[in-house]
């Protein structure tokens, strides 16, 4: 009999406990959920052109992690930043942040990649149900296209459409008045690169009817070499000329288009000129480029916001970049929530994130928004202004309320088939 | 597609000036590259994959040399001399191990060597993209020759170039050296025989090839952001280039640069989408019609 019993016991014993273990096997963070520290998975480009951009993004996060920390960690956790370069290739991307979560233990994911890698990390947070926040890609659809939406992915960055929304009416602005007909872009081909112009066009085309794109170049992501581009753009004789290259490819591009004295020729349209990295890269930087606000300590001139900058700049010896304050604001945005939900989980923290205001130095009127409905934010401060060869880089800043970037944002969702 | 543009231009003298230049530009980078890489194949007859590291090398050192005595010629020199410095200790200490390896081997070596050196690039200069600037003579507004735009500094480029590719045929074609170089490439057991020291001759040769790709790391170097892994794209193109010309030929790498050179520009205005499809298009037709490339020969 007690054979008998005994061995029923086993059986069920023998069940269960194959059960847990094969659960933890297969999903180590759970496993790792038990530890005190809360281990989060940080893809990002730490070398080539955009290393800069990559390095900035890890100095931001870990100044705000050790913030964190010292008051006390993610509800309670102290956090540990794994930081892991991705050299901006995709498929590497994905093997890195399958790599934090199943071989290190990570519990979420902050994917500090640009567009051309976010996407792979978006599909392995649809693979594996981690809470992923997107922090440095600005393709507008990845938040903004349905089919792509996930419950656990929340991007934490500027979109191309609300940069090109603030973008198009301060273009069009000058455009009317100057009678700037003829216009050309100049940008990267992959997403980022035509969904931003398409966009700007757009608002341009809008507020300005009389535009006409006279010609396109579309140089690959990285290129080295620019002559053929230029070249183009001189034969087309435009009177501006739009681009959304960015990084080291920005840099190089005006550096070969100068000597070509380009920009005597055409206005220059640069969203991403006005980010620290690039301006300082540049070595004679052609004044009057108009771009878009990137970060610039001055913009929003808020004491918090300078003040933010000048942590950083003493604590790295440099200042931040468009990357760096995006990905401190994840981590802020982290924080606030483990403290609603009193909890590390992923899903609990989706949950209060969904819909979450904080006040931030990044806010057009001191808070960010995590907007519940697309899992983005909204708020932040976007401005558009002319610049010149040192501080403050951009006297003055142009915007327009976000109230209006709402509205033809709508539409925009509208025209694309996303609402 | 958009052939208005290119037949406009075809018919327009300022577009016609600025399209070529800007082909001869492009093309005499490439030449440099190539024509080191060709010249190594020809004596040492082993595909250098690693030669695109030496360009990366003379960019960054000219960079080094020009911020620190804000001399541009003694960059140029810095970037040559560094670039042939590293080109001999690797010839020295890890490529003439592999030169009777099978391709296999040859292949691997080289790549490793690329990795190293991109990670001793990230450790000495940091993984971020650098920026080196117009030298202050060359800050000039462009040149208007015919209507089209020719920036000076280009024409010192495409100008200095030529000087060396005229050098290195008459240093070639005229001198005892270049006589052993030749006749090394034809037959280097014989030219062994003969009392000629063929170790150090490869030695010469790999780090002639290696100056060449650095001097034109160092031309480059105002115009491009330099970062580590910056000589793999400049390497795929030499190797087009190298293919078109013929392997092992001087000439072939000039004309096979110039037409590459022309084929992205005018490309550019005619086929936009389709310009770098274009460069492997040519590449295949010249395949087709003469395998050994334009100025190859049987057996090289």
């Amino acid at each position: 009999m007690s054979r008998k019993k005994l061995s029923a016991i086993s059986r069920r014993s023998f069940l269960k406990a194959g059960a847990a273990v094969a659960g933890t096997v297969s999903m180590p963070w759970v496993a790792s959920a038990q530890a005190k520290t809360i281990k989060i998975g940080f893809p990002t480009i730490l070398s080539g052109r955009v290393a800069q951009l990559g390095n900035s993004s890890r100095n931001s996060a870990m100044m705000e992690v050790e913030k964190i920390n010292a008051a006390g960690g993610l509800a309670g956790r102290p956090i540990e930043l794994i930081a892991r370069d991705t050299k901006g290739q995709p498929q590497e991307a994905a093997r890195v942040a399958r790599e934090l979560i199943n071989t290190d233990g990570c519990e979420l994911l902050i994917d500090a990649e640009a567009s051309t890698g976010a996407f792979a990390v978006h599909e392995v947070a649809r693979d594996l149900g981690i809470l992923c926040m997107h922090t440095n890609s600005e393709t507008s659809s990845l938040s903004a296209d349905p089919k792509l939406r996930l419950p656990n992915a929340f991007r934490c960055a500027r979109q191309g459409v609300h940069d090109s929304v603030i973008g198009g009416i301060y273009a069009a602005e000058i455009a009317n008045a100057k009678n700037l007909t003829r216009w050309a872009t100049c940008s990267p081909d992959y997403a980022y690169g035509r969904d931003t112009t398409a966009e700007f066009v757009g608002y341009l085309k809008r507020f300005a009817p009389k535009v006409e794109i006279i010609t396109e170049v579309w140089p690959k992501i990285f290129q080295p070499d620019y002559t053929e581009a230029i070249t183009k753009l001189i034969q087309a004789k435009p009177q501006a000329l739009y681009s959304c290259l960015w990084g080291g490819d920005l840099t190089s591009f005006i550096d070969q288009a100068s000597i070509y004295a380009l920009f005597s020729q055409m206005q220059f349209y640069a969203v991403n000129m006005a980010d620290y990295t690039a301006l300082t890269a540049v070595k004679n930087l052609p004044p009057g480029i108009h771009s878009g606000n990137r970060y610039i300590k001055t913009f929003p001139a808020t004491p918090a916001n300078a003040t933010w900058g000048d942590a950083y700049r003493a604590k790295y010896g440099e200042y931040p970049t468009n990357w760096s304050w995006q990905n401190a604001l994840c981590l802020n945005f982290l924080s606030e929530a483990a403290k609603k939900a009193n909890s590390t989980d992923g899903k609990k923290l989706a949950e209060v994130l969904r819909g979450l205001k904080i006040n931030s130095p990044f806010g057009a009127d001191g808070t960010v928004t995590m907007r519940a409905e697309d899992q983005t934010i909204v708020g932040y401060a976007i401005g558009w202004g002319t610049t010149i060869p040192k501080e403050p880089y951009v006297p003055e800043m142009k915007t327009s309320p976000w109230a209006k970037v709402f509205e033809l944002e709508a539409e925009w969702k509208k025209q694309k088939g996303y609402a | 597609m958009d052939l208005t543009a290119l037949t406009e231009c075809l018919s327009s003298a300022s577009c016609m000036v600025t399209q070529v230049t800007s082909g001869f530009i492009i093309g005499m980078l490439l030449f440099l590259v190539a024509v080191g890489l060709t010249l190594i194949f020809g004596v040492v007859k082993i595909v250098n994959f690693s030669h695109g590291v030496f360009y990366m090398i003379g960019a960054y050192v000219a960079m080094t040399v020009y911020q620190a005595t804000n001399s541009y010629a003694a960059a140029l020199l810095g970037g040559a001399l560094g670039a042939c410095g590293v080109g001999i200790i690797v010839e020295r200490f890890i490529m003439r191990r592999i030169y009777s390896a099978n391709v296999l081997m040859q292949l691997l070596v080289c790549y490793a060597l690329v990795l190293i050196f991109d990670d001793l690039v990230k450790v000495v200069w940091g993984p971020e993209f650098k920026a080196m600037g117009m030298p202050e003579a060359f800050r000039v507004p462009p040149l208007f020759i015919f209507g089209g735009v020719v920036p000076p500094f280009y024409l010192f480029l495409i100008a200095a170039a030529l000087v060396i590719a005229v050098g290195l045929a008459l240093a070639i074609n005229g001198t005892r050296f270049g006589k052993t170089v030749r006749a090394a490439a034809h037959n280097p057991t014989m030219v062994s025989a003969l009392g000629i020291n063929t170790g150090l001759l490869f030695t010469a040769v790999f780090g002639l090839g290696c100056l060449l790709a650095g001097l034109a790391g160092g031309l480059a170097a105002p115009v491009r952001s330099l970062t580590p892994g910056m000589g793999f794209s400049i390497l795929i193109e030499s190797f087009i280039v190298t293919v078109i010309g013929g392997m092992g030929s001087i000439t072939g790498a000039l004309v096979g640069a110039l037409l590459i050179g022309l084929v992205r520009t005018f490309g550019a205005l005619g086929f936009p989408l389709f310009t770098e499809a274009l460069m492997y298009m040519a590449m295949a037709i010249i395949l087709i019609v003469k395998p050994t490339g334009l100025f190859g020969r049987e057996g090289t």
